[in-house]
């Protein structure tokens, strides 16, 4: 569905991404995952035939996004970054013409602008001025202008950005519902929100492409990687400097309540320091209330990304 | 062509949503209708050459007025959307861009017809009221609303222009207020460099909307203005175009 070749985005002085290269096939949900900044906005900009790359090519539909710009355009549904939305239309109106204007025949209409608002939870501010409407109803008609042209494949930035929790999990679901019948490319720097809905993920730092894989390959390549809980009475000692020392201990921070100490400490992969810190704390008197390994999550695998990134 | 009336609507409505365009009616309105009781009292007083529909269109007021719209109808049109970031959306439709550039000329020409018509009514009930004719005949009529027309087109397409440049609107108007203004000024040089040669009197002339005005509002319809302006209107609208489809390579 969509193809991606050596794709490079120069601006002024700066290079938004280079040389990406990724393909997503048909009715996959692909996450597009990196901090801010990373050239996810860009790569989609891109796609959606917004701006013309630097060099490279990318194709959607089997349609070149810059030669056969209007083809590929007619096959995606795009929701921009923050919603740009007209405040002086009310949003059935608005709806109706983004699917006039994306060429939704004309007694299909009314139909279409009516299942979509339907399926976004529109229909109690079909009447408003959009102007006046909350940041997460604006999300909402955002994707119900993605939505209206039955796209094959929906490209969303950041759709949950600025949304309370409840909203997150319903546009969560909507996601995870129409991948069902649509490719989803869609970009975050939230992490279980890709792992929850995606069937894929890319993670990209600094316009480059530094993992691609599945949530589930991504955790198992650093299961162990994860970090370790550890919550003690030390007494006198102060804790981090002899946690430090056991080896495999990349990184201690300590948290106080109290008599209580909470430790995390992440470490190294592959290594299990457990049973070094029963045996320090035994050694040291140390009363211990909790020993644990955390599960490691997307957030790890980030980091440790985005962290030989820094050191390298 | 579906795509280009969708967009065409959006324009014109956008207009009559926003109080700018019923504040510019009203002044707008207003200036022309003081223009025109100051005109016919003036030309109570004593006898004249010119007829009452002649006078209305070759003064001080109505000049000024004039140049004063083109940039608060046009500002808008790109500078806006790409200010409120409107401007993705739209582009990422299936529409190509000359059906985005010429809605907004075209959106902003109805507009501007809008504008004028009710000073149409001003010659009928002059003419119900005092049982004389306005103007020497229909001719002249005609000549003075195409030529608003002709010029309307020219000058709109500037603005387009000066709107397609930048994303501050008040940066596009004073732009658009400059260009206009020098262009319908040009031919007043004429009475200012009394020296200048024959045949730079004539190419200015050339130039001269006010000359023009003074002649098509007679009911004389030149064809010059006529192919002048409609070929400088194509040439600004061609320069908005390219000049839009290069703002996309540097956004």
């Amino acid at each position: 569905m969509i193809k991606v070749e050596n794709l490079t985005k120069r601006y002024a002085g700066t290079t938004a991404i280079r040389d990406l290269s990724f393909e997503v096939g048909q009715g996959e949900i692909m996450g597009f995952l990196g901090p801010n900044g990373a050239g996810k906005s860009t790569t989609m900009r891109i796609l959606a035939g917004f701006m013309p790359p630097t060099s490279g090519r990318a194709s959607v539909a089997g349609f070149d996004v810059f030669s056969q710009s209007l083809q590929a355009r007619a096959h995606l549904g795009y929701m921009p970054e923050n919603v740009p939305l007209y405040n002086d239309m009310r949003v059935t109106e608005y709806l109706n013409y983004r699917a006039a204007l994306k060429g939704v025949p004309h007694r299909r209409v009314k139909e279409r602008v009516g299942d979509v608002q339907e399926l976004c939870g529109l229909k109690d501010v079909e009447k408003r001025l959009i102007a006046t409407l909350s940041k997460g109803y604006r999300q909402r008609v955002g994707l119900a202008d993605a939505l209206v042209a039955e796209p094959d494949l929906l490209i969303l930035d950041e759709p949950t950005i600025g949304l309370d929790p409840n909203q997150i999990r319903q546009v969560r679901e909507l996601i995870k519902n129409l991948g069902k019948q649509h490719t989803i490319l869609l970009s975050t720097h939230i992490l279980p929100e890709v792992e929850m809905t995606c069937s894929r993920v890319i993670i990209v730092h600094k316009g480059r492409i530094e993992a691609c894989d599945t949530p589930e390959n991504l955790l198992g390549q650093i299961r162990q990687a994860g970090g370790v809980v550890v919550e003690a009475k030390t007494g006198s000692d102060n804790g981090v400097e002899e946690l430090k020392k056991i080896s495999g201990v990349r990184d201690v921070s300590s948290d106080v309540a109290g008599d209580w100490k909470t430790f995390s400490l992440r470490v190294e992969s592959g290594v299990d320091v457990r049973e070094e810190i029963y045996r320090l704390a035994t050694a040291r008197h140390w009363t211990l209330r909790e020993l644990s390994q955390r599960r490691a999550t997307l957030e790890d695998v980030f980091v440790e990304i985005t962290h030989t990134e820094v050191s390298a | 062509m579906r795509k280009f009336f969708t967009l065409l609507g959006r324009e014109v409505r956008s207009y009559f949503y926003s109080p700018i365009a019923y504040i510019v009616l009203v002044f707008f309105l207003l200036v022309c209708g003081v223009n025109f009781y100051f005109q016919i009292t003036y030309m109570n007083q004593r006898p004249m050459a010119y007829t009452v529909e002649e006078a209305f269109f070759n003064n001080v007021f109505f000049w000024f007025a004039f140049v004063l719209i083109f940039p608060l109808i046009t500002m808008r049109v790109f500078a806006e959307e790409f200010k409120l970031g409107t401007i993705e959306p739209l582009l990422t439709a299936p529409v190509r861009d000359w059906q985005v550039v010429l809605s907004k000329f075209f959106g902003a020409l109805i507009f501007y017809l809008v504008l004028w018509a009710p000073t149409a009514l001003y010659f009928l009930f002059f003419e119900r009221v005092t049982h004389q004719t306005a103007a020497g005949s229909w001719g002249a009529y005609w000549g003075s609303y195409l030529l608003l027309l002709l010029l309307g087109s020219f000058y709109i397409s500037i603005g387009c222009f000066a709107s397609v440049l930048t994303k501050n609107q008040i940066i596009a108007a004073i732009i658009s207020f400059a260009v206009i203004t020098m262009l319908f000024f040009l031919g007043l040089i004429q009475f200012i460099m009394l020296d200048v040669s024959s045949s730079m009197r004539d190419v200015l002339g050339y130039f001269s909307a006010i000359e023009h005005m003074g002649t098509l509002s007679r009911g004389i319809i030149d064809t010059r203005p006529i192919v002048f302006y409609t070929s400088m209107t194509i040439v600004m609208l061609v320069l908005t175009h390219q000049a839009f489809q290069t703002r996309k390579w540097r956004l």
